[in-house]
């Protein structure tokens, strides 16, 4: 595919492995990609079983459907379950589970949810059924979180009164912050998210180096921009430096994109505090509606539940988004928590660690070379 | 605990319980064991997984109906049931039903889905698909002129694949009960006495042959419902597949195993093979044949084309020495012009399908969890 294989070339990619390997020389480094689109590509090309086995990737929280908590999942449903509301949600979320069932089953006794790919999707629904509300299942980092604001604004430009947004977007900052503070874990560096940082930029993430003395490399998605993200974090570690750079430089500005983080401003405000899957409460890193959007906003305009539930005890996706476990290392994995019948986030988003290892990497090293011995022509 | 669920004991091709394993390995081995007992049906409701031809549906099919119906004709749960009359003689029976919305869609419409579905399933059993019934189910103010639209296509596509439909039934229900129609359909075709296609005669150094491009009906049908916003010119593949599969049987006679990837796609038929034949599908990713607008359709919606519905394909195993010719057959017929090697059987990892990437990495391809797909076919 055009703008794509290159960045896919299996060549590149092999010179890009013998200079990890060169550089890195055998020591053993830790590196977390922070988002799930990362952990995604990882897994889906198969990148960790091309890579020498002293590179460690650990996969962070960077993925936005892992990080609901249950409690929210059930305000969901409750509000699916309203008469006259056409819930809508992107289709990742549908088959998370709350304390009782998903969208999925609400929709099967009669809810109407339905999947949408984007915000504007369901305003547009809501215009085309003035005599239905329509709420919107809103999730996501700051990649997704401006489209939502548009959304909101061409809602109030068009007088739109029977559309509502439930918002759950949450910013990649303070997750990053909690993880470092985290005493359990040993890192040598982060692959930096890449559509986050599109919004709103490379600065933001000073203190990591500054403050906690860690190179972080923002990258593409791309096998390539991957492995050259781990290239230029072990080029860091060499030379002795600690800073944060930019491998994604065809899409991410160091300022960002001001007109997003306008829009941003105009229609969110920070919660107080926001509970993550896992992670617990973490102050100042979610966005509800701010006062001039109140009228749009689900959770004023219907009555929630607003319990806090607490995650399964054999889960622990806690500790696979902070990276302390491989996801193969849960209790659960595999067993009781599958892609069919998951306990955890972690388990359900396809750029969820355990769902990613499940589907795409669920097999040893030696295995995998292996197969990769070349199929025969006929 | 019985002794096949000891994380150890359960080894590929007999492996010593006591061996020392590593960690991962061990998990590796305990979520293997759990994957092959049969799926159980834990739902409580029906939801569109329980149709997507993924676990889900397997859970189903196994909870519900082979527990009530098995039979030795069913329980193989192939494309169809082969059944052996007093004479020797053996039929391949087989059934579909068409939901499809839109009714139409470039490349065909729901009546030639209905009658393809149909044959191409007894095809794939080796047999020559020659009968065929169709059922409607109608809604109240279905327009008859629609209608008569959709049976020509029948009538054309039973033409093309050389069959006759001989019996059928019409329902008409509520207006708002059947997305305007449904299709039900049903064909017989004899299986000639020297062909036994079997997953259990797949052996490894075999080779994985699909008939041509792939992904392209389920593309071609969502992109028709207008709900995504993007353009591109696909068009379904639906065909007959019976012509095909005698050529192809004609020049490899070894052939061990045929099925058409409809729902699911590529990835599950393989998946189904692997498990069947208790053997490992290593594909190669690069050497798929897929269409650039389609790729280029499901990379935008996150979609693998390997999980995407084709109504015209078909995939092969066939012996090595047979390869070859198997694949000059396929690309001398004009519905497998774009014929491909995609793959070979190997021992290890059983029962797994595994794809060497593009990017030269690789990684499990395994069977579809969820829906994530509107209903296609």
């Amino acid at each position: 595919m055009k703008f794509v294989d290159e960045y896919r070339d299996p060549a590149a990619a092999r010179r890009a492995v013998e200079e990890i390997t060169a550089i890195s020389a055998g020591e053993h480094r830790k590196f977390m990609e922070v988002c799930g689109g990362h952990t995604h590509t990882i897994y889906k090309h198969g990148i960790e079983n091309v890579l020498p086995a002293n590179i460690e990737l650990v996969h962070g929280p960077g993925c936005p459907v892992c990080v609901i908590p249950m409690g929210r999942v059930d305000d969901a449903i409750a509000l699916a379950e309203e008469p006259g509301v056409i819930f809508t949600s992107f289709g990742d979320m549908m088959r998370v589970p709350g304390s009782n069932g998903n969208l999925l089953e609400a929709k099967s006794r009669g809810a109407d949810v339905r999947m949408v790919y984007s915000p504007l999707d369901a305003l547009r629904i809501a215009m085309a059924n003035p005599e239905r509300q329509v709420v919107f299942f809103a999730i996501g980092f700051e990649t997704t979180a401006p489209s939502t604001a548009v959304t909101l604004i061409k809602a109030r430009a068009a007088g739109v009164t029977n559309f509502s947004v439930f918002s759950n977007h949450v910013t990649i900052v303070p997750p990053l912050k909690a993880i470092l503070e985290s005493p359990d874990l040993r890192l040598d560096g982060f692959i930096g998210p890449g559509h986050v940082s599109t919004v709103i930029g490379n600065r933001p993430y000073r203190f990591v180096p500054a403050q906690y003395g860690k190179p972080l490399v923002t990258s593409g998605f791309e096998p390539l921009d991957i492995l050259q993200g781990i290239v230029m974090l072990l080029r860091q570690l060499r030379d002795g430096r600690c800073e944060v750079e930019n491998q994604y430089t065809r899409a991410v500005r160091d300022e960002g994109n001001v007109r997003a983080l306008e829009v941003l401003a105009e229609v969110f405000e920070l919660r107080p505090h926001f509970e993550w899957r896992g992670l617990g409460f973490i102050s100042h890193s979610g966005l509800k509606l701010s006062p001039a959007f109140a009228d749009w906003d689900a959770e004023l305009r219907y009555s929630v539940p607003g319990i806090r539930v607490a995650d399964p005890k054999a889960c622990q996706c806690g500790e696979v988004l902070k990276g302390v476990i491989k996801p193969w290392e849960c209790k659960v994995f595999g067993t009781a928590c599958t892609p069919e019948t998951p306990i955890g986030t972690c388990m359900v988003s396809s750029e969820g660690a355990c769902a990613a290892y499940y589907n795409y990497g669920r097999f040893t090293r030696e295995a995998a070379a292996q197969a990769r011995i070349p199929v025969r022509s006929a | 605990m019985s002794e096949a669920e000891l994380p150890g004991a359960v080894g590929r091709n007999g492996t010593d319980p006591n061996e020392v394993v590593s960690a991962e390995e061990a998990v590796l081995r305990r979520i293997e064991a759990f994957r092959r007992k049969t799926p159980r049906m834990r739902d409580d409701f029906i939801n569109s997984a329980h149709g997507a031809g993924g676990k889900a549906s397997a859970a189903l099919v196994d909870g519900v109906f082979l527990q009530a119906f098995a039979n030795d004709a069913l329980v193989p749960l192939t494309d169809g049931a082969t059944l052996t009359l007093a004479s020797g003689e053996r039929l391949a029976f087989s059934t579909d039903s068409s939901v499809v919305n839109p009714l139409r869609f470039p490349g065909g419409s729901i009546g030639h889905l209905a009658v393809h579905g149909t044959v191409n399933d007894v095809a794939m059993m080796g047999a020559v698909p020659s009968w065929v019934s169709a059922a409607f189910i109608l809604e109240d103010g279905f327009p008859v002129a629609e209608l008569r639209a959709i049976v020509a296509d029948m009538a054309e596509a039973a033409a093309n694949a050389g069959v006759t439909i001989v019996t059928g039934d019409t329902k008409v229900v509520s207006k708002g009960a059947a997305d305007g129609l449904y299709i039900a359909t049903a064909g017989v075709g004899v299986i000639p006495a020297d062909i036994h296609l079997d997953a259990r005669s797949v052996r490894p150094g075999d080779r994985v042959l699909v008939s041509g491009t792939i992904g392209d009906h389920g593309v071609a049908v969502m992109l028709a419902r207008g709900e995504l916003g993007i353009e591109a010119d696909i068009e379904s593949d639906t065909a007959p597949l019976g012509g095909l599969v005698q050529d192809l049987l004609r020049a490899a006679p070894n052939t061990r195993w045929l099925r058409d990837p409809t729902r699911g796609g590529v990835a599950t038929v393989c998946n189904e093979l692997a498990r069947d034949a208790e053997l490992a599908v290593i594909l190669d990713e690069a050497d798929l044949p897929i269409r650039a607008a389609v790729n280029g359709a499901c990379e935008i919606l996150g979609i693998d084309p390997l999980y995407v519905a084709n109504e015209g394909k078909l995939v092969a195993v066939v012996a090595p020495e047979e390869a070859d010719a198997a694949l000059a057959a396929l690309r001398a017929h004009p519905l497998g012009s774009d014929a491909a090697l995609i793959g070979e059987i190997r021992d290890d990892p059983p029962g797994m399908v595994v794809i060497n990437t593009g990017f030269g990495g690789n990684r499990v391809v395994d069977m579809l969890a969820g829906d994530p797909l509107p209903r296609i076919c």
